[in-house]
Parts: C-alpha cells; sequence; structure tokens
C-alpha cells in the first residue's frame, strides 16, 4: 500500500458491470466457501498499546469463557453440520491452536478442511510491530502449519484484523495467494503488492455471524434467512460471470444450540442448488490465478488511481 | 509505538488451556452424563433477584441492570423494584402452575430487607443461590482477595440468617470473577458456581482447597441477553429457546443428558406483556417427555455422582 496516501492504492478501481466475466468449475455461478474460525484467546494476554484485548480486567471470565466454549462445544456442533452436508471449511486459524488444543485443528484437517493463518492468538494484535515482528509472526504461522497438518498456508486474515503497511507486500512475499482483509468486492481481484501475486479473496463481514449477531441483533432464523438471501442474490448474479460468498464463522456463536438448527436449514438450501461451487478459499484462489492472467507490472507496482 | 520483544514471547503456548483451572475437553468425546428419569435434557430455571442501591459503585465495574441517568435515577431505581415486588410474584407464579423447582440467584439484600420474599421462594420449595451482597458488590480482576471473601460470606451469611439454609451456590454478578475468586468460593464452602459459560455440562473446576463444580449457566440464552441486549421480542426468546431444546434432544439421543438453562430477570421477563409467552413455553417444555425442570443444586449433585474425580 501507499502509506499515509488519501488512497492506500491497494488495488484498481473496476466497476462491477465491467468485469470479464469468470468462469468457475463446472460453470457454476457462485463460489461458496465456509470459514469457521478456529481461535485461541489468551486469558491474561500482554497488553498492546494500541487495542485492548479483553473489556474488562483479566480474567474476562465471559469473553474469555464464550471462545473457550468453540473448542469445547461449538467446534463439533459446526463441524459435523458442515460435514453432512458436504461443506468444507477453509479456516481462519489462530496458529497457537496447533499447540494448546492439537485435537481440533486434526479434527479438521481429518475433514478435508484448508488452513489460513489468522495470527498466532486472536489475542496478540499486529499494531506497533516493525518488520522482523511481522516476518516472524508470519515465519510462525507457514512452520506450524505445516508441521500440525502438513499443510502450506496459502491465505491470511489477520489476527483480529489488525494490520500494518506492511502486510500484504509481506505475505506475498512469502508466496501466500490470498488476503482475506479487504472487502471491496464480490469476487476476487488483484491486490498490488511490491512481489509475487496477492488476491483479495471476499470473505464478509457483514454476513458474518458476528456482524449477524452482535451488529444487528438477528435471531437466529433472522441469520439464517440473510444468508439465503445473500447466497440467492450472488448466484443469480454469477450467471453473468462467477461470484463469490463466503459465510464466515464462531462456533461460539453459530455452534449454540439455538442456532445450529437454523443455520443446518442454510446449508441445506445451499446444497440442493444446483448453482452453488461449494469449495475452499485456496481451490478459489488456485482457480483465478490459472484462469485469468495477471495484469501488467506497472499497475500492479503503482496502481491506477 | 513499536512493540516490546516479549509481546512475540509466548510462555504458555503449550498442550491444554493457558492456565490450571481445568483440562481441555470435549463434550461430544465425554462419557454420557444420565439425568434423573433418564431424561434427555435438563432444564434448570435461574431467577437474578437483585437490589440496586441507588447511589451506584463504579469500582471495579458497574453491574448491568444498575442506575444510568444523573442522581437520582428513579427510573431504573423503581423499574428494578418493580421485579422484586411484581415480576418475580408472576415467575413464581408460573413455576407452580406447572410445578417446576427453580434456583434463585438472590442478593443478601433482597433476604435481609425483604424476608417475605425469602418465605415465598423456600415455601415453594425453590433452592436459594447466593448472589453477592447488592448490586454494588460486584468483583473484578484487582479487587482484592480479602474483599472478594467479604463479600462471599456476608452473602452467604445474610442469606443463612434470614433462610435458615447456607447456599451450595453461586452466581458473581455479571459473571465476573477475579483470577483469585474460584479459590474464594471453595474456601468459604461454595460447593459449585454458575459463572464460567465455556461448557453445556458441569465439570469439575481445580481450587486451592479442591474442585468445586462450574455449571454453565448460557449467557447467550439468558433473557438479558436476548430481549434487553439484541432487543428480541418475548416470542423470538421462546422460539430459540425452543429451537435450542428440539437440538439437545437430538444430541442426547446419543451422546447422553444434555442441559437447556433458563436464567430469567424479573424485570425483564416478569412483566404483564412477557409473562403469557413465558408460562406458555415453560409449559410446551415440561410437556415433552425429554425434559426435567430442576434446581442447579440438584443438576450439580446428579452430576456430582458421575463426573470422574
Amino acid at each position: 500500500m501507499r502509506e499515509n496516501a488519501p488512497d492506500p492504492g491497494l488495488y484498481d478501481f473496476r466497476r462491477w458491470p465491467d468485469r470479464a466475466p469468470i468462469r468457475w468449475p463446472g460453470d457454476k455461478k457462485v463460489a461458496v466457501w465456509v470459514s469457521p474460525n478456529l481461535e485461541f484467546y489468551e486469558i491474561d494476554p500482554p497488553a498492546n498499546p494500541h487495542r485492548k484485548s479483553w473489556a474488562k480486567p483479566h480474567p474476562d471470565v465471559v469473553g474469555y469463557g464464550h471462545r473457550d466454549y468453540a473448542n469445547r462445544v461449538g467446534h463439533w456442533r459446526m463441524a459435523d453440520v458442515m460435514t453432512k452436508h458436504g461443506f468444507p471449511g477453509s479456516v481462519s486459524l489462530s496458529v497457537a491452536l496447533c499447540q494448546h488444543v492439537p485435537e481440533v485443528v486434526a479434527d479438521a484437517n481429518e475433514r478435508g478442511w484448508e488452513f489460513f493463518s489468522h495470527g498466532i492468538y486472536n489475542t496478540r494484535y499486529s499494531y506497533g510491530m516493525d518488520e522482523a515482528q511481522e516476518r516472524a509472526i508470519i515465519e510462525d504461522s507457514i512452520k506450524t502449519v505445516r508441521d500440525a497438518t502438513g499443510q502450506t498456508i496459502k491465505g491470511w486474515l489477520a489476527p483480529a484484523l489488525t494490520h500494518t503497511p506492511r502486510t500484504m507486500d509481506l505475505i506475498a512475499e512469502y508466496g501466500l495467494s490470498y488476503t482475506c482483509d479487504l472487502y471491496h468486492d464480490d469476487q476476487p481481484g488483484e491486490v498490488h503488492v511490491k512481489s509475487g501475486r496477492l488476491l483479495s479473496m471476499p470473505y464478509s463481514l457483514e454476513v458474518n455471524d458476528h456482524y449477524g449477531f452482535f451488529v444487528y441483533n438477528m435471531s437466529p432464523r433472522e441469520y439464517a434467512d440473510a444468508l439465503i438471501r445473500q447466497f440467492e442474490r450472488l448466484a443469480a448474479e454469477g450467471e453473468d460471470g462467477g461470484t463469490v460468498m463466503c459465510i464466515p464463522l464462531h462456533s461460539y456463536l453459530i455452534g449454540q444450540p439455538h442456532r445450529i438448527g437454523a443455520f443446518e436449514e442454510v446449508l441445506r438450501h445451499i446444497a440442493a442448488d444446483d448453482r452453488a461451487w461449494i469449495t475452499r478459499s485456496g481451490d478459489i484462489a488456485d482457480h483465478y490465478l490459472a484462469n485469468v492472467a495477471a495484469p501488467a507490472k506497472a499497475t500492479a507496482e503503482e496502481g491506477a488511481v | 509505538m513499536t512493540l516490546d520483544a516479549s509481546y512475540l514471547e509466548y510462555p504458555k503456548r503449550r498442550h491444554g488451556m493457558d492456565h490450571d483451572r481445568y483440562e481441555w475437553s470435549a463434550l461430544p468425546q465425554r462419557p454420557a452424563i444420565n439425568w434423573p428419569e433418564g431424561k434427555a435434557v435438563a432444564i434448570p430455571i435461574v431467577v437474578s433477584l437483585e437490589w440496586f442501591p441507588i447511589l451506584p459503585e463504579d469500582k471495579p465495574f458497574r453491574a448491568p441492570g444498575h442506575m444510568v441517568t444523573p442522581y437520582p435515577d428513579y427510573r431504573h431505581y423503581t423499574s428494578r423494584e418493580y421485579g422484586t415486588r411484581v415480576g418475580l410474584f408472576r415467575l413464581l407464579d408460573t413455576f407452580a402452575k406447572h410445578g417446576v423447582k427453580a434456583s434463585i440467584a438472590m442478593n443478601s439484600a433482597i433476604a435481609t430487607r425483604y424476608p417475605e420474599i425469602v418465605e415465598s421462594v423456600t415455601n415453594a420449595g425453590h433452592e436459594i443461590v447466593a448472589h453477592a451482597t447488592d448490586m454494588n458488590a460486584t468483583i473484578a480482576g484487582g479487587v482484592s482477595p480479602e474483599r472478594q471473601a467479604e463479600i462471599v460470606t456476608t452473602s452467604l451469611d445474610e442469606i443463612e440468617a434470614a433462610s435458615g439454609t447456607r447456599p451450595k451456590g453461586w452466581l458473581s454478578i455479571a459473571r465476573s470473577q477475579a483470577f483469585e475468586t474460584p479459590d474464594v468460593l471453595a474456601e468459604a464452602g461454595i460447593a459449585y458456581m454458575l459463572d464460567w459459560v465455556n461448557d453445556e455440562l458441569p465439570y469439575r473446576f481445580a481450587t486451592k482447597s479442591g474442585s468445586i463444580i462450574n455449571l454453565p449457566l448460557n449467557h447467550e440464552l439468558s433473557d438479558r441477553q436476548i430481549i434487553t441486549v439484541t432487543q428480541q421480542s418475548i416470542d423470538s426468546y421462546a422460539t430459540q429457546i425452543e429451537d435450542a431444546c428440539d437440538w439437545l434432544e437430538g444430541e442426547a439421543e446419543t451422546h447422553g443428558g444434555r442441559m437447556l438453562p433458563l436464567h430469567l430477570t424479573p424485570y425483564i421477563t416478569g412483566l404483564p406483556y412477557r409473562i403469557d409467552a413465558l408460562d406458555a413455553l415453560i409449559g410446551r417444555l415440561a410437556a415433552r417427555d425429554t425434559t426435567l425442570f430442576a434446581t442447579t443444586g440438584s443438576l450439580v449433585a446428579s452430576a456430582d455422582e458421575q463426573l470422574p474425580r
């Protein structure tokens, strides 16, 4: 990015009607990927001067306990429902979960889920990191996931969505192919980076379960309805060129007993629709990279404004 | 501002939790819990019965539901008292109608100020859980262990003096604890607490004085969270509880007993336009063959016989 410029120059502007059509495998119309955030939150994390971790003095019993519920209860319920309806996960992973609760990571791996990094802990933020520190967490992420699962991470979702101006350049330099941190489109697109090729992968805040339940205060059935509407519109628009729908989840929310049943109906609905390419974020990125030529380098370096 | 090198050090990055209070454990992989009568879903009802001094205390934090306006906040002081004078009795009538026993998590100030309430609760066979002294007695990290012990023992002493029974269960205000609180509770003779929401079944929790039991009182399913915080209707609340019950019944078929806690607040659910929907909900839940309404104390006693030591 262009540091301290009014326009950070992350990507080129492209009008929605002007796109060259993207064709998904099997001529599917909408690529649907489900992104469980498998996280570990520390009970007593060190302070970051730029962002407070817990709302309460430590221990924040409800905040911590709610997150811990994910690894004890929510994950298993959510994962079983996903597997039942044929949805693999693309995991936004606090990589320290590989040490703390390897049982959850192994379960996800055995289900054929992909892992990308969501930092070390969701209580350690990138704000204020120098380049060496940021390289250290990227290298840690690559090695930790490889050691635990045999997978090489392809993507990045910044820990607790905390970035530095260097993040995109660094993850591209390390060979990662997509970022989930940019919310400007319903299709993948090129991100301007110093080296390599980096895609923005449409993740979602708007239909993230956290937004659904704690920003928009939806009931479980209202959230399920929002997901179905999101799917129906993106599938219809995908007739003119493939779209992407991400369902970002936190099992301490969606795995609650009053929510999981309504969510299962969403998966049943999408799985029954022949227009859906039910896939993983890395597979979407691989397909795009293989089928859409990289733009000219000059544009990639400076960005058209 | 740059970060100190220690920000990238992780001294507790190890297998298991980053504290020593309990072990990690996956709900679906545990030995089954079998509730009395072979019921699939145990439903403990916990009613928070609170007294808010009109002079709120902000250290360590102002309790949820406390005063809002500049002094004197008649609006909130009296609205909370409405729950105690009127709403509670609507709840008690509902419980009596359906023959269910509840756990009343009571500030000890309620017991001291309103002994008639203690009489109504105990005569109906409900359990009293200790819930601090009054709504200024909040606990959080940084509160001295001596002050924590004072809150706990005063609460227990006052409730025992009014009711003749020393409570075995504890609920902190806003479920908020300091690091030492479980030790303080165990030292005071508490057998179980309702503060940690990290599970759906009772489990053992380590303290310096041996283990106690934590019964997870799901905060996401409380009337405060669904109705007051997320602004859903009482009908939506009822739907969510029944959806949860449907799901848990299904899990119980293969994994053993499940638990669906109802956490109610007299000044929220005890209102005239909400109580009938709660009454109907409890009626429908009680009519299911799969459910068992029981106090938190009795469920803890059942779990205590079954959980590995």
